[in-house]
């Protein structure tokens, strides 16, 4: 087999990976205190990582490598005509919660869910916040996410917003902040299940003494929440996982997520919408589709509502959706609360709809669209990090102190140009969380990004999520097409005992 | 089950029941030189012939020497029906119905894939030890198999997987038996000298059947290795054993009983069967082999059209209360 390490290192020479030397550099370290001593969740793990033999963690690093390969958890090298395939950039060492601070991250999740999904249905209906003078009616009017054709949709159990995924990052100091909410489809939780599913194998004794939250029922989780969302009248309903096809590039995971749930995979072109209903074509002829957990974004769903020129979707499918007769997990339209603008009266809605103080706090925003704030971003760019309201993942964004004068002049045009397309935000120095580089640790950045499921009635978050890492040293952008990988997520249940073995 | 997903297994299996026949062929033919003087290219471009695609080879390479033919079955990326090709092919068909498989039977499929394209960027290493190599991929297609029997339900997509291995293996045994009887005709007189033998025991060989061969008939005549591996029942490489399981799993699909037919392709296969199971092989031969095994191949071909009009490409609309019943109706019969 081919070798697919990332790790250039030989375990024959290479060092036993300590903690000895190992930096702070100022940041906020998830496994190591100011002083230097363990943080209780990562005590036993790091302990245990400390004594095992020369060559042992570099091995197990290379086996977890070999066994993601093997699984065919891999992307194209682009062009490369001979058909090399890399897996996602996996990381040994886990990032680790302790309990007290996960309890408060899920109740600010919950909390943020439930308000986000009233701010939804608001938007879609009578716009309340925007009368009570709460969110200003110019921003909602120039949202470019608005969808039209869900003007007074009443989705299934009031649910538009089934499945999240958020973003949370830590500061300096500390603090845990949401900085982006994901309301679409949000995806990377097939990486969540399969990275534990290779830690298990790496260090299946630790996981015995650590007390790790299981993450495994997840996909029967989410099928129960699907089922929930079907057409009253139906008693066994027929659920769906709606593809873009097999060249997106998140297909592995509609294809996991499909299989982990025992339901059918389907694409655009094996759907037919015919009275209002949605058929599958099968190799008994038609079959009825109740609950499609969609993964194709708003615009390609129905050509004859959204993106005429879809090749993806399905023709009627809104239609079908609007009678009620079939269900949809996320609503379409959920995209309104994922522009980045509508993103910072976040903690407003919290106090709107649930008369509540928001307990995770927003990344202190920016809105260029006011005058006193543009001032400001205007004059700090080499400071912030300036974002176009609707892109992710990334991109359309400034990082101001990694950047040239060349491209900030550049920039501030373009914000000038169109002040309602930008928000900026201080640069938050992401906490960092020990890697395994070479044959030694080093600190790098990550953030969080936890999934919640909701149902109309109760919010579950799974307790982990997805921990993104920039390998590149000292880059704050962990997103997978700008040289990120990823880390297990390991919410500690209870404080770790003592044992033997590793 | 999706009719998109019943192609895709379909398809899946019988590109790597493909790759297995390409690879047992080749390596006979390794094996048997290593024994005679024979003249090498009279020896290799006969397996070009079985593939039925001499005339794609002879306008890209020209003379059957031993590497071009080898490198153009094995690794030749072009050539749709190379080794590589077909494992890439399977590949492509499995992943894109992944949900539909057992994690085990994908993660062999990957790694049979994965280790073909690193065998092919240096084929040099083939030369090192060929047996070794052929025998590799056939003990890879082995495993792909065996899981797909031991850890897929045995349901409907099962019995498309089934449907698409046994239609290959019988176009393949046909084409072999062709090729071969055809060459080996001029020697009969011949019969009985150590080459002519040696030669029917490739053929027998390549189809893995030498020694069920042996168990049956001892003696090699080439009568009866035509009889054996067009019309005996038990040989899983026979023609008619292929048609008599294929024909068993589209029934088990569709829930007809055998002896009856609901579908274009369960009538095409079942005349088929029939005919092949009521026929001896002096008729056979009477008839001409030639001609009776390239209507064969046509007839199958058909099966093969059947299948996609009757369970792939179902056309009409759907009605708005698409009653279940037909649909409980197969499900009891096949449960």
């Amino acid at each position: 087999m081919q070798s697919q390490s990332s790790s250039s290192v030989s375990i024959d020479t290479a060092a036993r990976p300590t903690f000895d030397r190992y930096e702070l550099d100022g940041f906020y370290d998830e496994a190591v205190d100011p002083k230097g001593q363990f943080r209780t969740s990562s005590a036993l793990l790091l302990q245990r990582v400390e004594e095992l033999p020369q060559g042992e963690l570099l091995r197990r690093q290379q086996a977890a490598e070999q066994l993601l390969f093997r699984m065919g958890i891999t992307f194209n090298v682009y062009g490369d005509s001979q058909g090399a395939e890399k897996i996602f950039p996996f990381d040994i060492i886990p990032r680790t919660i302790d309990a007290q601070e996960w309890e408060r991250i899920e109740s600010g999740l919950k909390q943020r869910i439930k308000a986000l999904n009233c701010f939804i249905h608001d938007v879609y209906h009578d716009q309340e916040i925007v009368r009570a003078g709460v969110v200003p009616a110019f921003v909602l009017e120039t949202c470019k996410a608005i969808r039209e054709p869900c003007r007074g949709l009443n989705p299934p159990r009031g649910v538009w917003c089934h499945i999240t995924g958020t973003d949370l990052i830590r500061g300096a100091d500390g603090t845990i902040y949401v900085l982006e909410d994901n309301l679409r489809c949000p995806s990377g939780v097939s990486y969540v299940l399969q990275n534990r599913f290779v830690m298990k194998r790496s260090f299946p004794s630790l996981f015995d003494l650590s007390h790790v939250r299981p993450v495994d029922d997840y996909p029967s989780r989410l099928f129960s929440l699907l089922q929930k969302m079907a057409p009253s009248a139906i008693s066994n309903p027929t659920v769906v996982v709606l593809t873009p096809g097999v060249f997106n590039s998140a297909y592995y995971e509609h294809s996991f997520l499909a299989q982990q749930m025992g339901v059918e995979l389907v694409e655009g072109r094996d759907l037919v919408v015919r009275d209002d209903t949605v058929f599958m074509r099968t190799t008994r002829g038609f079959r009825r589709v109740d609950v499609i957990y969609r993964r194709i974004d708003d615009d390609f769903l129905d050509p004859k509502v959204f993106r005429s020129d879809s090749l993806l979707g399905v023709p009627g499918l809104i239609d079908a959706y609007r009678s009620g007769r079939v269900a949809l997990a996320n609503a379409p339209g959920t995209g309104v609360a994922d522009d980045k603008a509508i993103y910072a009266f976040v903690e407003a809605m919290i106090e709107f709809y649930l008369g509540e103080k928001a307990i995770l706090p927003n990344v202190p925003t920016y809105l260029c669209y006011r005058q006193d704030d543009l001032k400001y971003v205007l004059n700090h760019l080499d400071e912030l990090v300036v974002k176009a309201v609707g892109e992710s993942g990334g991109y359309g964004m400034l990082v101001g102190p990694q950047s040239t004068a060349e491209e900030r002049r550049a920039f501030a045009d373009k914000i000038v140009s169109q002040p309602r397309n930008y928000i900026a935000q201080p640069t938050i120095q992401l906490s960092r969380v020990p890697t395994l580089i070479g044959d030694h640790f080093e600190g790098r950045h990550v953030d969080l990004r936890p999934y919640i499921l909701y149902d109309g009635q109760e919010v579950f978050v799974l307790p982990g999520g997805l921990t993104r890492v920039a390998l590149r040293k000292g880059s704050l952008v962990v997103n997978s097409s700008q040289g990120g990988g990823s880390k297990d997520t390991w919410v500690i249940a209870a404080p770790a005992r003592k044992g033997t073995g590793s | 089950m999706l009719s998109r997903v019943a192609d895709s297994i379909y398809w899946m299996c019988r590109y790597i029941e493909r790759a297995e026949n390409l690879a047992r062929f080749i390596e006979v033919t390794f094996s048997t030189l290593l024994g005679t003087a024979a003249n090498e290219k009279q020896s290799w471009s006969p397996l070009i012939s079985t593939t039925g695609d001499l005339q794609w080879f002879q306008s890209r390479y020209g003379e059957a020497t031993r590497e071009q033919v080898v490198y153009f079955l094995t690794f030749d990326p072009e050539y749709p029906n190379s080794i590589l090709s077909c494992v890439t092919a399977a590949r492509e068909n499995g992943r894109s119905i992944r949900e539909a498989l057992p994690t085990q039977v994908w993660e062999q499929l990957n790694q049979f894939y994965q280790r073909t394209m690193q065998l092919s960027r240096q084929p040099e290493t083939l030369w090192q030890s060929p047996l070794d190599f052929y025998h590799e991929i056939k003990l890879s297609s082995h495993l792909f198999k065996g899981l797909m029997d031991g850890s897929m339900s045995h349901g409907e997509g099962w019995h498309f997987a089934r449907m698409g291995r046994y239609l290959e293996q019988a176009d393949k045994t046909t084409r072999m038996v062709d090729v071969q009887y055809y060459r080996l005709q001029p020697i009969r007189d011949a019969m009985g000298s150590p080459v002519d033998d040696l030669q029917w025991s490739a053929l027998l060989h390549s189809l893995s059947g030498l020694e069920m061969y042996r168990q049956k008939y001892h003696q090699i005549l080439p009568v009866r290795v035509v009889d054996f591996l067009m019309l005996d029942r038990a040989f899983p490489s026979s023609v008619m054993h292929c048609i008599d399981q294929a024909n068993i799993s589209l029934h088990a699909i569709s829930g007809c009983p055998v002896d009856s037919f609901c579908n274009l392709a369960e009538q095409r296969l079942g005349r088929l069967r029939s005919q092949l199971a009521f026929m001896r092989v002096d008729e056979i031969l009477q008839q001409g082999l030639h001609a009776f095994i390239a209507e064969l191949q046509n007839r199958i071909n058909a099966v093969d059209d059947a299948l996609f009009q009757d369970f792939i490409a179902i056309s009409g609309a759907p009605a708005a209360d698409e009653t279940p019943q037909m649909e409980a109706k197969m499900r009891a019969a096949t449960s």
